[in-house]
């Protein structure tokens, strides 16, 4: 065990002070690798930060019903008791025309406009929650809705939220996409990396094999070299992302005060840094180990 | 120690390097393995750590046949083996203690230890006082000794030599041979490769005399 230990303490000092006898390279390979991991990462991060406008309740579906302005409220309230009894609806909230008007008051730039009004606009409305979020089943619903004579308006609130929840699932897809791809580029790179050192240490590699070095032993410190090149592309690509994420917030603010908003873009969160370093150091590995696995066996003294 | 029965080697290209070879060296002998450049010395001394294998016959190594050893046991055995190589593999990245330390490093022993055995492989040999240096920096003399060094920091039981003085003075490959010999009194079974008739004759030891891949007397 001590000397186990020792040798991966020893494995992990040959690789550093490969990476220090050069340094250029090692930084190179670095910024490669982080720049292609900070796109899907960055991606990740911006579907994060967008998730928090879109998500919630906003995707379950609604349907809001706008009752015909000459409508009693004796009308809105026999509606409602209706709809409460009816299978397909899970529950209802009756917004009278008094409060929506309140509503639209408290909305920022449109108080003014409430203001001149002479008499208030806005019909009594419902909104119902369905049971069904099928959009056949939301349809039918619908259609049964309109067709009551109380009834001027139904609008399904669900449509545009389902549009850019299927919009945002797409974009995952492709980030995902991206994500692999960048991953076997990253494989492939510290795969050649690997290759040019095994090359390098070629006359190192031969005498260890025959005074005795097992190949695990050989291998050791490729693995390392592999790994921590990866965990360095990983940092960079959070340096990349953190910086950018910066930058583009600063746009971000302006454009979010115009809408009274405090929304910002986030970059990853400490656990999602943290298993981006560690993704990456893994890829390195894999990488080191395939070009390890097919040239250190080529090395054969005679 | 070391026998080998009707040993046979032919390489890839049709080349015979050995035919027939049978001999048996017991611990702690002192032999040379003479004859011309091309006789097989090379290859009989390459059979015994199995960097080649023969074609036919069986080399034993402590009772082990090491041509059918699987590649996963051959560092084990290499361990046991102190090899000076005839090209001799030093490296010149490092410093002379670093060379002779690299054998020590897939071995049980922690730092100071090894440093120890480092220090007195390379005292055994008159380099102690250029352990800092680089191999660069030493004479051809030097070098052979440093890799002689290198060869016995594990302390194995046979010392095997490649055409150790092939570059050397007459001076310094007596040296080289008074330090195998010092070896060989303390036990350690010797084995060195040379067509130096000169310095066979000096030290009066068993020969093995190969031509043309047999051994002639």
């Amino acid at each position: 065990m001590k000397t186990w230990l020792r040798q991966h303490r020893q494995a992990l000092a040959a690789a550093l002070r490969r990476i220090a006898g050069n340094k250029p390279a090692a930084a190179l390979n670095a910024l490669v690798i982080g720049i292609a991991l900070a796109l899907p990462a960055g991606g990740y991060a911006l579907l994060d930060s967008l998730r928090a406008v879109t998500g919630g309740s906003a995707i379950e579906p609604r349907l809001s019903v706008f009752l015909r302005i000459e409508a009693t409220r004796a009308d809105a309230e026999a509606l409602v008791a209706k709809l409460k009894d009816d299978a397909r609806v899970r529950d209802v909230r009756f917004v009278p025309r008094e409060q929506a008007l309140n509503e639209l008051r408290a909305v920022e730039g449109l108080a003014e406009v409430a203001a001149a009004l002479n008499s208030n606009p806005l019909p009594d409305a419902l909104v119902l929650r369905p049971k069904s979020g099928e959009p056949a089943d939301l349809e039918t619903l619908a259609a049964a809705l309109r067709a009551l004579p109380a009834v001027d308006v139904v609008q399904a609130d669900a449509v545009w939220a389902r549009r850019l929840s299927a919009l945002a699932a797409t974009a995952r897809l492709a980030i995902a996409l991206l994500a692999t791809l960048l991953a076997f580029g990253l494989v492939a790179i510290t795969f050649n990396t690997i290759r040019l050192q095994i090359l390098t240490q070629r006359a190192e590699i031969e005498l260890a094999k025959l005074i005795g070095a097992t190949d695990a032993f050989i291998r050791r410190p490729f693995l390392y070299l592999g790994a921590l090149q990866g965990v360095a592309g990983g940092v960079v690509a959070l340096a990349v992302l953190w910086g950018s994420f910066s930058a583009l917030n600063v746009g971000v603010a302006e454009l979010a005060a115009s809408y009274e908003s405090a929304f910002r873009l986030a970059a990853l969160a400490p656990g999602d840094a943290l298993a981006l370093a560690v993704y990456s150091g893994g890829l390195g590995w894999l990488g080191a180990y395939l070009s390890v696995s097919k040239y250190l066996l080529e090395i054969e003294p005679v | 120690m070391i026998s080998f029965s009707a040993v046979a080697k032919r390489y890839a290209g049709g080349q015979q390097a050995l035919n027939g070879v049978g001999f048996s060296i017991a611990q702690g002998e002192f032999v040379f393995i003479a004859g011309h450049s091309g006789a097989g010395k090379s290859t009989l001394l390459k059979l015994i750590p199995a960097i080649e294998r023969p074609s036919s016959g069986s080399v034993l190594v402590n009772g082990q046949n090491v041509g059918s050893l699987q590649r996963a046991a051959l560092p084990y055995l290499r361990r046991n083996l102190g090899i000076v190589f005839q090209d001799q593999k030093l490296l010149y990245d490092r410093s002379v203690f670093d060379n002779v330390l690299l054998p020590l490093a897939f071995s049980d022993f922690d730092g100071r230890e090894a440093a120890k055995r480092v220090r007195a492989a390379l005292d055994k040999v008159g380099l102690l006082a250029r352990d800092r240096a680089s191999p660069v920096q030493l004479s051809g003399g030097e070098q052979q000794r440093l890799a002689i060094a290198r060869a016995v920091v594990n302390r194995p039981a046979v010392l095997i030599a490649d055409e150790p003085t092939a570059n050397l003075d007459a001076a310094s490959a007596i040296e080289i041979l008074e330090i195998f010999a010092s070896f060989n009194q303390v036990g350690v079974t010797v084995l060195v490769a040379t067509h130096d008739e000169a310095l066979i004759a000096r030290f009066a030891r068993r020969v093995l005399r190969l031509a043309r891949g047999s051994i002639v007397d």
